[in-house]
């Protein structure tokens, strides 16, 4: 058996929805301590014909594994056009299910990533328009920047070794 | 993969369906390794221990194979045991000096950019009482000579350097290495696996009083592989139970497999000179158009210093699983160090050790020719990988 499902493989080899948004309505940003992958998100936000926030289009970009890519375009892929409530419900576990096949065990931790920066992104829209934020995004919100502050520690090392190697 | 990219890969399908640039994994064997293991799997089948004749047929075939890989490296014949992997091999060299030689003492050296069976093996042996010490390497992961003199002590009783590393492919100054360790009256150990069969190996020269080498990376089976054990050295089976292999090895014999490495190493002999000629060509071509070609690649290792069929690149802002995947789509079989890939998720300890950070060693990648790399694979790549290398940093938030 190969180890990634059929549904991986497509989304890797085509991911969708790659890209940045300019002027986007929030925007976000999650790291992995463990592996060191790197991952932004950028929403565009308008309104249903109920007047309720939806994510019109959504863009990302990421430095990572397969299952990083993989995931981060089928959650693309999900969430456009949905309402911003029902979005923040999206688990990981929603995520590995629909991709079929399941992941090997030290792969899990791939498919968090996605769903952090994507948390990150409406956090980022809520602030920008003085919206009412739930604890619970607030506290996750809390929890990724923790990791990020981190990670941020170590790219500084690695934006410096871009440079020292372009010179 | 984009339109572009399956054009280029229709386009080259003919003439390269798949590129294998992953030799220092494991090499297929060779067509003339397997006719002469051949008969002796259904024809002469013996166990080397029987008293037969279908035994002395066997016997004969061992022996005639360890003179063959005893010649390759300058040794004597008795001073080969032949073993299933050069996992075996290490674990042998580092346990049985190590509780052969414990009342002289209990100290042993080993750089810090060993083959995981030499590391593991070592941080065993300190659960048994025993002190290791891991040498640096500079930034081409290079052992210093002086750091092994300077770290060598009364109690110290081994010395383990790879000759090649299998990860960056620099070359150790071992003779230098094994002259210090005879002044010093230390055993000095090597792990051959990558070298044996491609480089020219001289045990006496390089002082070296036991080494490692296995089938299956030069064109041979896998499941045979060897440890030369000079004349006199003290050492203590792993295995016991038939007295096999003088003793040291107990185990019935694979006499297959041992054939075959024995053909292998015969072909590597006569066609070495040869060959990492031709292949330090092919890889010099691939390193300098990289290099060229992809904006802020850089070459880990040492540049001359190198196994001829060794390369290994970092590419900033990019991930090696990726990279790999996408290259396999595309016909290219090829390996990285990149902690996505490896089950422990941590980044490979050599380029940790040659001072790469985390994430330059996320962006690894290491293409490792061969008997049958060809010009145009090369050129196939050299087309293929910048392109690949592009594409996932366009996906990457590390935009150049």
């Amino acid at each position: 058996m190969p180890i990634y499902s059929k549904e991986i493989i497509k989304h890797f080899k085509n991911p969708k929805n790659v890209g940045k948004i300019k002027k986007p309505s929030g925007w976000g940003q999650a790291g992995n301590i463990v592996c060191g992958d790197i991952m932004t998100i950028y929403l565009k936000i308008g309104e249903n014909k109920k007047g309720e926030k939806i994510i019109e289009d959504v863009k990302f970009e990421t430095l990572g594994c397969v299952v990083a890519i993989a995931n981060t375009s089928l959650l693309t892929t999900m969430v456009k056009g949905k309402k911003l409530e029902d979005v923040l419900k999206i688990k990981k576990d929603d995520l590995i299910k629909r991709l079929g096949q399941p992941l090997p065990p030290f792969k899990i931790h791939c498919s968090v990533l996605a769903v952090d920066a994507l948390k990150e992104a409406i956090y980022d829209y809520y602030l920008k328009n003085k919206l009412e934020i739930s604890e619970d995004l607030e506290k996750e919100h809390r929890r990724i920047t923790k990791t990020k502050e981190e990670l941020e520690k170590r790219y500084k090392g690695f934006q410096a070794f871009e440079k020292e190697i372009l010179k | 993969m984009t339109k572009e990219s399956r054009k280029i890969y229709r386009a080259h399908k003919d003439l390269c369906a798949s590129v294998y640039l992953d030799y220092a994994a494991t090499t297929p064997v060779d067509p003339r390794v397997v006719k002469a293991m051949l008969p002796y799997f259904s024809e002469k089948f013996g166990n080397t221990m029987s008293l037969h004749s279908f035994g002395q047929e066997a016997k004969q075939a061992l022996e005639e194979s360890r003179e063959i890989v005893a010649n390759l490296i300058k040794a004597k014949p008795e001073e080969i045991i032949f073993t299933s992997s050069a996992t075996e091999s290490n674990n042998l060299a580092l346990k049985g000096i190590a509780f052969a030689n414990k009342d002289k003492g209990r100290h042993l050296i080993i750089s810090s950019i060993e083959h995981p069976c030499i590391i593991e093996s070592a941080e065993w042996l300190k659960t048994q009482g025993f002190e290791v010490t891991k040498l640096k390497v500079d930034k081409y992961g290079l052992v210093n000579p002086e750091d092994v003199k300077n770290a060598i002590k009364k109690e110290t009783i081994l010395v383990s350097v790879m000759h090649a590393n299998n990860e960056i492919g620099t070359i150790e100054p071992i003779e230098e290495i094994g002259k210090i360790c005879k002044e010093k009256r230390v055993y000095f150990h090597t792990d051959a696996a990558q070298s044996f069969g491609k480089i020219p190996i001289d045990v006496n020269k390089m002082n070296i009083d036991l080494l490692s080498a296995s089938s299956h990376k030069l064109y041979g089976p896998k499941g045979a592989a060897c440890l030369f054990i000079k004349e006199g050295v003290k050492i203590t089976p792993l295995l016991h139970g038939g007295g096999h292999e003088t003793g040291l090895r107990s185990s019935t014999v694979n006499v297959p497999a041992i054939v075959g490495f024995a053909e292998a190493t015969r072909i590597c002999e006569r066609e070495m000179k040869k060959e990492a000629q031709r292949e330090i060509k092919l890889r010099d071509k691939l390193i300098n158009g990289v290099l060229k070609k992809i904006e802020g690649s850089h070459l880990n290792g040492e540049p001359k210093k190198r196994l001829p069929n060794n390369i290994n690149f970092s590419f900033p802002g990019i991930e090696g699983e990726s990279l790999i995947m996408q290259l396999d789509f595309l016909g290219i079989a090829a390996s990285t160090g990149s902690a996505c890939s490896s089950e422990k998720l941590e980044p490979s300890h050599v380029l940790l050790a040659i001072g790469l950070k985390p994430e330059q060693a996320h962006g690894s990648l290491r293409l490792s020719l061969g008997r049958w790399t060809k010009e145009k694979d090369i050129d196939y790549v050299l087309e293929v990988l910048p392109k690949v290398v592009k594409r996932l940093r366009e996906i990457s938030p590390f935009k150049r």
